[in-house]
């Protein structure tokens, strides 16, 4: 046996164990925010972070993750003021709802990578989790407006730095 | 294990019992977590005037959702309805949805159901009326306790004010005194004019639970000792299965049960990843049974064969033989559609805990009463010892008003005795879908010397539900459409928007066509033949202007426009496309007029727009489910690819201000996508394209 962490929380799991991280997330931690869609990488529903990098954990094996920090949407999410959270409830994105843990995280990720992303970039960043909605218009000025929040807060930070 | 579940299942039954028959046992609450039981709370007392308005002495105050939350937002439209005649702010109601029960029937469909862009339309009447008797019984409930005349007390942000302007009592201090009360026989609803709430762009009230994960989805119910089922099922439609390696399976780490269904064979396990491990195992041979040779061409051969006679007649207006052998200039098309699958994200699931005299059933579908009845029919209850919770359903768009998924995970249960939830995968699902079927259509346009329409003929042939949804709101004089019922056996069901989805297609470009023949602008053709007052013509030159029809474009760009009813709503698109010098395909904007009568969300409605216009596009461009050998070829979204966030277009949403009645609104805009697109690739290049899907490269 070894352990995991995720969202600041140690889990045992067995080594032994090929299952993908989707599954031990779910299962195992009942962390039930990661949806399980195609299961073979394809549509990104399933995204969590693992070092702050987008994995889709439906394809990850569980015994890759070592002891790097697994965040999901309910870890990204304990912070409510969290400003891709929301700006996804000020855009009103969701439609269904099940791909948005999925898009909100890899959203996430991108900002933490690249705080002014264009068009083009947040196209290619996203264009790999799938909204059967089409909620895409929406993620898109989502994502804007949590660049736009982030930096400035980064404004405000600095001035005060400054002051 | 098994001790330790039975005394786990007893309580569970107790809790349910003490809720009175489980009316919220189970229910979802949006925003909270996935709680499968919710404990009775001991000290309110709850005023429950009608099915769909709670109010607890604790100042809380619920809405029964009778229909089923997809992403149509109908669990905010919903409850918008409630809350303005109830006077309450919509941040101060939670919302549960509603078990499987006769009074909340689906009017327009006869079975509690959600589908055919009915909710709004079921419930505009009802849910306005609950809400008022609900505030008329507190308003004479604070009146008796004041002991002044009712009609000086209004009510106003979930209190009730008394006639002095000063004191006010919660409706939460009211409920007592309320539920006392008889219910009035008649209330008077709003003015529309004083409407506060409907009519207002609202944020969904699930949103906060989508965003931050605690939105309970079917396969995010647990149950203490559930297992996990999944099934083998022959790949060819109606085979059945002839032999499998039971002891295989089972020696995959976790694996405790296979059994054999209706459907095929069942593996039963700890949790989803050893069952589908052990399913690999199976092994399994099929008699593939009576379409073991299907496969898409012989399909297409024998509609072509059939559309060679006449068919019966679906509408007939005039002759069409002689407006058809008057006409100056005839022109001739055949159009072709393909088979769709729905590809909901969440893959097919239900969750099964079977009692002795009582069922639940935790599911996400578009359609309680028939699960409650196959379930009854399963397991020998009576249908009222059936309870149907019904939780978020993460894409519906018609495919789960098939219930194959509960009839599966029941008899899982039936053959385990212990609670069980079925899990499809993507692959699955494309697989044993219930499909939008194809057709094929040919047709003839006569114009006269003037360009003027005189005749239209129109000979559809395919499945039942390719037959249906044919609007042509022309003023054409000799008119004939007919039908070829013609089913090759592939499962087929309803698709957003059904037949209007493919039909639309086929009316608006040839319609379109038919333009170009005359000599006419597209857009002014179909104008002149709609009536003034006409609310096609009304949404029509709405997109248009909307979209600068008629304005300059860069080369090797094109403007598509179209028009279609239906589920009560008229839509109208304008599609703009360009083609790189390679002829690669690319929507870039589409212009979306709405008349949908009464908007009740506005917001809600514009998402639906831009939802509509992404699913439409999808299977413009790639949606296509073949057969060869009786087996659907599609696997996953490799083949079987959804639009990306890259190919999006923009999409603008226009509505129609209206004070008629509510149309339908999660339907209406996908089908004037597809001729809207095809009539823009045909001004950019010349090319008119008659069978779906597209494809991203015109060559």
């Amino acid at each position: 046996m070894s352990s995991i962490r995720i969202n600041g929380q140690d889990f045992k799991i067995s080594t032994a164990d090929d299952k993908p991280l989707l599954w031990v997330v779910r299962d195992d931690a009942g962390l039930a925010g990661t949806k399980y869609s195609c299961g073979v990488g394809l549509c990104g529903v399933c995204t969590v972070l693992v070092a702050d990098r987008p994995v889709r954990s439906c394809i990850f094996s569980v015994s890759k993750v070592g002891d790097a920090e697994v965040t999901t949407i309910e870890g990204l999410a304990q912070d409510p003021q969290h400003p891709v959270i929301q700006a996804w409830i000020a855009e009103r994105v969701p439609q269904c709802g099940y791909c948005q843990p999925g898009q909100i995280l890899t959203a996430a990720a991108l900002l933490r990578q690249n705080p002014n992303p264009s068009a083009a970039d947040i196209d290619a960043a996203m264009s790999g989790v799938l909204c059967r909605c089409g909620t895409y218009l929406r993620i898109r000025r989502a994502i804007q407006r949590a660049a736009h929040s982030l930096h400035s807060q980064e404004m405000q930070a600095g001035d005060q730095r400054h002051a | 294990m098994l001790r330790e579940f039975d005394a786990t299942r007893r309580s569970f039954l107790k809790i349910g019992a003490a809720l009175g028959g489980g009316l919220l046992l189970g229910v979802r609450v949006a925003g909270g977590a996935a709680a499968a039981v919710k404990p009775p709370q001991a000290k309110t007392t709850t005023f429950a005037p009608n099915a769909w308005v709670r109010i607890g002495s604790d100042d809380s105050i619920t809405v029964i959702i009778d229909r089923s939350e997809m992403g149509q937002g109908v669990l905010t439209s919903l409850a918008m309805l409630v809350a303005e005649e109830l006077e309450v702010p919509l941040e101060k109601l939670r919302t549960e949805f509603a078990p499987a029960a006769p009074v909340y029937v689906n009017k327009l469909s006869g079975v509690q159901s959600t589908g055919g862009s009915t909710s709004i339309r079921n419930g505009w009447e009802a849910l306005r009326e609950a809400g008022a008797t609900a505030r008329e019984m507190l308003i004479a409930a604070a009146a008796q306790k004041w002991q002044v005349a009712r009609d000086g007390c209004r009510a106003e942000a979930g209190a009730v004010i008394h006639p002095d302007g000063q004191q006010r009592l919660s409706y939460g201090a009211l409920a007592d005194r309320a539920a006392r009360l008889p219910a009035p026989q008649a209330v008077k609803l709003k003015d529309p004019e004083k409407f506060s709430i409907i009519g207002k762009p609202t944020t969904g009230l699930d949103i906060p639970a989508k965003v931050n994960g605690s939105a309970s989805f079917g396969i995010d119910v647990r149950l203490p000792g559930m297992l996990t089922a999944v099934v083998a099922r022959c790949p060819v439609f109606g085979g059945t299965v002839k032999s499998f390696d039971a002891k295989a399976a089972r020696q995959v780490s976790g694996v405790r049960r296979v059994v054999t269904i209706d459907s095929g064979v069942a593996v039963v396990a700890d949790n989803f990843w050893s069952a589908s491990r052990g399913r690999e195992r199976l092994n399994p041979s099929w008699d593939e049974g009576a379409l073991a040779g299907l496969d898409s061409a012989a399909i297409r051969r024998r509609f072509a064969q059939v559309a060679d006679q006449p068919g019966s007649e679906q509408r007939a207006v005039g002759d069409v033989a002689k407006g058809l052998a008057a006409a100056a200039h005839r022109i001739e098309a055949e159009y072709e559609t393909p088979y769709l699958a729905h590809a909901a994200m969440e893959p097919m699931n239900c969750t099964v805990l079977l009692g002795k005299d009582r069922c639940d059933v935790w599911a996400p579908t578009q359609a309680q009463t028939a699960a409650q009845v196959e379930t009854a029919r399963l397991t020998g209850l009576p249908q009222d010892a059936v309870h149907i919770h019904t939780t978020f359903v993460g894409c519906g768009f018609g495919r789960r008003l098939n219930q194959d998924f509960v009839s599966e995970a029941v008899q899982v249960a039936k053959a385990i005795d212990r609670p069980v939830q079925l899990l499809w995968t993507i692959s699955d699902d494309l697989q044993h879908d219930h499909y939008r079927p194809a057709n094929l259509t040919r047709l003839q346009g006569g114009l006269n010397a003037k360009g003027r329409m005189r005749a239209w003929r129109q000979r559809i042939v395919g499945p039942r539900m390719a037959l249906g949804g044919v609007d042509i709101p022309y003023a054409i004089p000799n008119l004939r459409i007919e039908q070829h019922e013609v089913d090759p056996g592939v499962p087929s069901g309803p698709w957003r928007s059904v037949g209007a989805s493919q039909n639309a297609f086929i009316v608006e470009s040839f319609i379109d066509e038919l333009a170009h023949a005359a000599g006419a602008d597209p857009y002014e053709f179909r104008r002149g033949l709609l009536g003034k007052t006409s609310r096609h013509r009304g949404v029509l030159e709405l997109a248009a202007h909307q979209a600068g029809w008629g304005s300059p474009l860069p080369k090797h760009q094109g403007r598509g426009i179209a028009v279609y009813f239906c589920f009560g709503s008229w839509v109208a698109e304008v599609a703009e496309m360009e083609l790189s010098p390679q002829g690669d395909l690319r929507v870039r904007r589409v212009v979306v007029a709405i008349d949908c009568g009464r908007t009740v969300n506005p917001d809600g409605v514009a998402a639906q727009m831009e939802g509509a216009v992404a699913f439409a596009l999808t299977a413009a461009l790639r949606g296509e489910i073949t057969l060869a050998d009786g087996r659907v070829m599609q696997t996953n979204f490799n083949d079987y690819p959804l639009l990306t966030m890259a190919e999006m277009p923009a999409v603008e949403v226009h509505i129609m201000p209206s004070d008629q009645p509510p149309g339908g609104v999660g339907e209406p805009g996908v089908p004037p996508l597809a001729p809207a697109v095809g009539n823009a690739i045909f001004a950019a290049s010349g090319k008119r394209l008659r069978r779906l899907p597209f494809g991203t490269r015109i060559v």
